[in-house]
């Protein structure tokens, strides 16, 4: 399903955002814009995860949303096959609704509660021409795709439980077979066992389906168990970018490191020197010593 | 990882549709007297002319003021027209009048409002301009300005009372489609290729629909009687029946025929009423029905646990250190279907200078357990425990004034939303101090000092200005601080923590664990953590507790829970967590080479 771009540069990956900047304009008269994004690059291939992992105010979900052309891109480019797509107009941009979709992460408002499953489903289908019974075929296909009972396509979402919820916002995602889905937060809200299973879906669709995601999320955890390659964003800068496991254990920049030992381990031993390293860490900077890195070195050891 | 557990099953409850709401308004009353009131009276009008043989116009001078007879059921008015007549046609007048204004104002507004409310930009900026402009204008002069003008036509004077309406309708739409436009159905919808005009349609129009349908209720009864005002003014078109001509005749006769003011007065009383109740129990029915996006907390807990899992295996709480023990906690809430039971007979004990973990995933009563302890269910919850034993007193059944005591004072709760639960409307400062004056008597300048010190304590780097801030002023973890200070400022024996770092950023999480856990031990004070984090867990509690739809499966040390956890939903909860999953290689098998390669090569990027 390439579509109607046929000029591919060989060179270049699926998706690239390029120095991209998005700026707010702020209240107030005369004020300068508040810019959210300043200068962001990454570069997703085909069939690959980059987690963006950041806390909030970082900016890593306007970067999602700046792919998806619903945030505005005062300067930079965002570039799919090589073509840029930020800056569409709404009607050249539906046409990209074939490649790129989404799955936000509240289960509970990204589903219109008065629409039936099967209409939740078949709607961006019938957009792109399909007709009715081609659509409820493809409906029942993807309910059993992402693991849920072909009756939930008479329901509403409301009787649904949230990780079955999110089954459904993925269903849709992928309904037109899209090339990139930006995922954003969305295990967050969901319990622990139910956030397990539902990566599992994730990482299962990715390597059925060849789909590449960007995997927006806080939860460095989260990140090292679906993504290839990790982002981390901190003041609408990326700070540090590398393969999941480097990033995810033995990160350079201090930022990183904070945030990984900020994040608690499942295990009271590791987790009380974990919290040493962090207090030593955070006296080192207070006393104006440069970041160590051999603190990290020294805690990823055993994780390994 | 495999996980054989399956996810809580739908509930396939029968769930009422839009469909539902014809049937619940029909349950209502009020509305079925309006409906059948509004549709005789329309009837009345529209049959008009089967219902009397006489002729609204026809003036005779012998019939003036002519008592009822069989001629004229309601006798005759000053010039002799028949009463009952004129009140018959009457109605088509006021009725077509009052639908003609609201349509003319739904026309102009709900496009309009529609159209702002999605595309903001300069077509909103304009168009509320006008709008607000419109709403300034005096309606009754502008009337009495087009009618002198154009001539004394009831319609037109209707068309233009529906122009002068539109504003309010056009801002109640707009307001609507802002907060709709919000939602992330609406982006998603975007982002899926739909077209505007289709999102519109699917998306957002429902969601307008129903204020649309309650104003346009309310405008009808006030289109009647702005309507009857300007004919009683003498106003309307000469030649017409209606209503407020009625009353303008019946106004001159008021010395010799007052009944005469009975007819028309009734008939628009009660038109102008079955309106507005209706309008009411619109607005009823839909609130009962409202489909709500949002995630329903309370209900999903309600149903949480149904079934009582056997009982778990309870440490005896034989120590003489125990601060609280809670034995056999029942809490349930009537439901349609009965009771449903949320926590079924939970035991726990906290000893001092321990921090208990309550952990469970959504539904397993955690968050309850802890409420119950507080005394703070929601008034329709059912409590019966066996036992809440707080320092060697038993606090079950204790009254609201005594369990005051206890609360804050003894036993504080810190929450999860810091945000929400700090007044917005009131300084932090004076949230805190109240609460300290109550409980330890302290003079007010006291009180601001050993707030402004608990503050400090709490690693608020300028106590002076958190106490002068209002809670929209500082961050979320800052606010968690906040509340935390409020929490041990009576110094407690207990403090109750419900996911006190659930929203807070990963970092801030980190430092708030590490406050609560450094006053806990200064001040040897048990603890009770709720949460569903098992890193948290790890980090701060002594011992666990694991709760599962309603019932304890497992209480232990915390190594030991961590080392060998007996119960299998412990140990399912456990090979949850990611923490020591595989972190997936560099790229996978999809990616070609030569891709992949460029990427890596592909920019450098962010400061170093």
């Amino acid at each position: 399903m390439t579509g109607t771009l046929d000029k591919e540069l060989p060179a270049e990956p699926l998706l690239v955002a390029d120095d991209v900047v998005v700026e707010y304009p702020s209240k107030g008269w005369r004020k300068p814009p508040f810019r959210v994004l300043k200068g962001v690059s990454i570069a997703i291939g085909a069939g690959e995860t980059l987690g963006l992992v950041g806390e909030s105010g970082s900016g890593k979900t306007t970067l999602g949303r700046a792919v998806l052309g619903l945030a505005p891109v005062t300067s930079g480019t965002v570039r799919y096959r090589g073509k840029v797509i930020s800056g569409l107009g709404r009607k050249e941009r539906r046409a990209l609704s074939d490649d790129i979709q989404v799955v936000f992460q509240d289960p509970y408002t990204s589903l219109n509660p008065a629409m039936t499953v099967t209409d939740v489903l078949s709607e961006p289908l019938r957009v792109a021409g399909t007709s009715r019974t081609e659509a409820e075929k493809r409906v029942k296909d993807l309910l059993d795709q992402v693991r849920l009972p072909a009756d939930a396509g008479e329901r509403l979402p409301r009787e649904f439980s949230g990780g079955q919820r999110q089954r459904i916002a993925i269903a849709r995602a992928l309904s037109r077979d899209p090339r990139v889905v930006v995922c954003d937060e969305p295990v967050s809200a969901l319990d622990l066992s139910t956030q397990a299973r539902v990566l599992d879906l994730f990482v299962e669709i990715q390597e059925r389906t060849g789909v590449a995601y960007l995997f927006v999320t806080h939860d460095l955890s989260v990140v090292r168990h679906i993504s290839h390659r990790v982002a981390v964003m901190c003041g609408g800068e990326i700070v540090e970018t590398g393969d999941a496991a480097t990033v995810t254990t033995a990160p350079e920049h201090p930022y990183t490191q904070r945030l990984l030992l900020a994040a608690p381990v499942p295990d009271p031993g590791r987790q009380a020197e974990r919290r040493a390293e962090r207090h030593r860490l955070a006296a080192a900077m207070a006393a104006g010593t440069s970041s160590n890195t051999s603190v990290i070195a020294s805690t990823s050891g055993d994780r390994a | 990882m495999t996980l054989p557990q399956p996810e809580a099953t739908a509930h396939t409850a029968a769930v009422p549709g839009r469909a539902g709401l014809l049937r619940r308004l029909l349950r209502s009353p009020v509305a079925v007297t309006c409906l059948v009131l509004l549709v005789l009276i329309s009837l009345a009008g529209l049959f008009a002319p089967l219902l009397t043989g006489q002729d609204p116009a026809h003036t005779s001078l012998t019939d003036s003021l002519a008592p009822m007879s069989g001629k004229h059921p309601l006798g005759g008015d000053g010039v002799g027209r028949d009463v009952l007549a004129r009140l018959l046609y009457g109605t088509r007048t006021s009725l077509l009048g009052a639908l003609l204004a609201v349509a003319v104002a739904l026309v102009i507004g709900v496009p309009a409002g529609l159209v702002a409310g999605y595309y903001r930009k300069w077509f909103d900026a304009v168009s509320s301009w006008l709008a607000n402009l419109l709403m300034a204008v005096p309606a009754i002069i502008v009337l009495l300005v087009v009618m002198s003008a154009v001539g004394q036509n009831t319609y037109i004077a209707m068309a233009v009372f529906g122009v002068l309406m539109s504003p309010g309708v056009f801002r109640l739409i707009r307001a609507s489609v802002i907060s709709v436009r919000e939602e992330l159905y609406v982006d998603a919808a975007r982002v899926s290729g739909l077209a505007d005009p289709r999102i519109i349609r699917r998306h957002i129009l429902p969601v307008v629909q129903a204020p649309t349908v309650i104003q346009a209720a309310q405008m009808l009864g006030l289109g009647i009687v702005i309507q009857s005002g300007l004919e009683f003014l003498g106003l309307g078109s000469a030649d017409q029946a209606s209503w407020g001509s009625m009353l303008n005749d019946a106004f001159a006769n008021i010395y010799t025929r007052p009944v005469l003011m009975v007819w028309p007065g009734v008939a628009l009383a009660v038109t102008v009423a079955a309106f507005g109740l209706l309008g009411n129990a619109l607005r009823d029915a839909l609130d009962g029905s409202a489909v709500k996006a949002r995630r329903p907390r309370g209900a999903a807990r309600k149903r949480a646990a149904e079934k009582k899992a056997p009982s778990a295996t309870h440490e005896t709480s034989g120590a003489d250190d125990a601060l609280l023990v809670l034995e056999g906690l029942k809490v349930s809430y009537p439901t349609a279907e009965g009771e449903k039971t949320v926590v079924g007979g939970v035991s726990l004990t906290v000893r001092r200078g321990e921090v208990l973990g309550l952990v469970g995933e959504s539904g397993s009563g955690k968050s309850q357990t802890a409420f119950a302890v507080l005394g703070l269910l929601p008034r329709e919850a059912r409590v019966s425990s066996g036992r809440l034993v707080f320092d060697g007193k038993e606090l079950a059944g204790l009254g609201r004034a005594e369990m005051n005591r206890y609360r804050g004072r003894r036993i504080a709760y810190v929450p999860q939303e810091p945000m929400s639960n700090l007044d917005p409307s009131f300084r932090i400062g004076s949230q805190l101090v109240e609460p300290v004056r109550r409980h330890l008597g302290l003079s007010a300048a006291e009180a601001r000092a050993k707030t402004l010190g608990l503050l400090e304590r709490v690693g608020i780097a300028d106590p002076e200005r958190v106490f002068d801030s209002y809670p929209h002023q500082i961050s979320g973890g800052m606010a968690q601080r906040v509340l935390i200070a409020g929490a041990v400022s009576c110094e407690p024996d207990l403090l109750i923590a419900d996911e006190p770092t659930t929203a807070l950023d990963v970092t801030v999480q980190a430092e708030v664990l590490d406050l609560i856990r450094s006053l806990q031990r200064e001040r040897n004070m048990g603890v009770i953590l709720v949460t569903h984090d098992f890193g948290v867990v790890a980090d701060i509690c002594d011992r666990v507790t694991v709760m599962q739809t309603g019932a304890v499966v497992e209480s232990a040390p915390v190594r030991q829970l961590f080392a060998e956890p007996r119960h299998p939903y412990t140990r399912m909860l456990l090979s949850s967590t990611l923490e020591d999953a595989e972190p997936r290689s560099a790229l996978g098998p999809a990616v070609p080479a030569s891709v992949a390669t460029s990427m890596n090569t592909a920019r450098q990027e962010g400061p170093a």
